[in-house]
């Protein structure tokens, strides 16, 4: 095997991993990675870029519920937070869900400054994910590309160790 | 599919259609199980559908517990055309859903002459006692905390072969016999980076999953249960345990 290969195959290995020790991605990030397969070689993508415009929108919707010039509804914005934790626990994204947790409870006292800040963390952290797995899927592409075999027959024989 | 609302669904007068009684197997398969997916998320629902899929499941998948009941034909107070009658093995439904919870969907499937045999089984990110008691107690047929895992689906589904392969007749269980529970601890947390070699049934450590071989075979033909495919019975029970313990997220 290629050296080259190899070694972007390792620091593919440890990226990820380190995305688990740092508590970016939990238990289910790997249910969702062991659903994939070759009839299915993109749902992880899928579901996670489903679970990005998720955020998008969720983070969107309750900005503007915070707001509110008037009073602040804070049951709105806690249907918000209860659907991106919803969301970000189905894909293993757990630094988000985390937050969430901590956002409900703060909405739930009416805690007005305690959920701005708290909107803000869900932000950098969604964003946050998002860019690194964006580079540990470009990292994947990389590899695949450096060997102009059956793309697939390659992703496994290179990034699962399969013989 | 699932990001429109829901798409494919089996009327028994289509199944009539093909060849029952003939002596070769017809194409479809009169044991495939047919499951309607309730789910406001459209993010479960997707792996919601990939799970039931996985488990050879034909799947419909519907946004809220409105859509359940036009599909189901229930939403209407005129009953649907006894020839017409959908095909429903299982209806799963999310809990806290706008407009109607799943509870409320549970009650109204229940109160239907034609799907209250169809087993409901409800989900919820929540860990709630009193929630799930009163589903149980409402005829839900199990309860899934979420995030669902294929192990939790792989259960239902071999739970519901064997009532499909029984008469159309008496094959509902009583909710009291369907529903048991299980003094076992949890299992031990998913998460770990040892590099055991484990069998094919969840949870995978991520090691084992970006390293070591997939057993993508096994993938290919998961539809019948192959061996180690099955979640072991620690895990069901565990997580029925997990389920009944207050206090655990």
């Amino acid at each position: 095997m290629d050296s080259h290969v190899a070694q972007l195959q390792m620091q593919y290995r440890n990226y990820i991993l380190s995305l688990y020790q740092q508590g970016f991605l939990d238990d289910q990030f790997t249910e969702l990675k062991s659903l994939q397969d070759d009839g299915s070689p993109d749902f992880v993508a899928e579901v996670l870029s489903l679970f990005f415009d998720d955020c998008v929108k969720l983070v969107g919707n309750m900005a503007r519920a915070l707001d509110q010039t008037g009073t602040v509804d804070f049951s709105q914005v806690g249907a918000n937070v209860h659907q991106l934790k919803g969301s970000s626990s189905s894909v293993g994204a757990k630094r988000v869900k985390g937050l969430c947790i901590n956002f409900k409870e703060l909405c739930e006292a009416k805690n007005y400054e305690g959920c701005v800040r708290c909107l803000q963390q869900v932000d950098i952290e969604y964003k946050t994910l998002k860019a690194k797995l964006q580079d540990m899927f470009n990292v994947s592409v990389i590899i695949v590309h450096m060997n102009p075999v059956s793309v697939w027959d390659d992703f496994n024989k290179i990034i699962l160790g399969k013989e | 599919m699932a990001r429109d609302g829901g798409v494919s669904c089996l009327r028994s007068s289509e199944m009539l259609n093909v060849g029952l009684g003939g002596m070769e197997s017809p194409p479809l398969d009169l044991d495939e199980v047919h499951v309607l997916a309730v789910d406001d998320s459209l993010v479960d629902r997707i792996v919601i559908e990939r799970l039931l899929r996985i488990t050879s499941c034909k799947v419909t998948a519907v946004d809220s517990g409105w859509r359940a009941l036009e599909f189901l034909g229930l939403d209407n107070e005129k009953a649907s055309a006894e020839l017409d009658r959908l095909k429903v093995d299982m209806i799963i439904t999310d809990y806290c859903m706008p407009g109607m919870t799943g509870y409320e969907l549970l009650k109204k499937i229940k109160e239907s002459s034609s799907f209250r045999q169809v087993p409901v089984v409800i989900m919820s990110s929540e860990n709630v006692l009193t929630r799930i008691d009163m589903c149980l107690e409402e005829g839900a047929e199990d309860f899934l905390l979420k995030p669902v895992k294929l192990a939790d689906v792989k259960r239902l589904r071999n739970h519901l072969t064997g009532d499909v392969k029984l008469s159309n007749g008496n094959k509902r269980k009583l909710p009291e016999d369907s529903v048991t529970v299980h003094a076992l601890l949890p299992p031990p947390p998913a998460l770990t980076l040892s590099t055991d070699s484990s069998d094919s049934s969840p949870p995978l450590s991520p090691v084992e999953v970006f390293s070591s071989p997939l057993s993508s075979q096994e993938d290919d033909d998961v539809l019948t249960t192959s061996p180690g495919s099955s979640p072991t019975p620690e895990e069901s029970m565990g997580r029925r345990q997990k389920m009944r313990s207050p206090g655990l997220d």
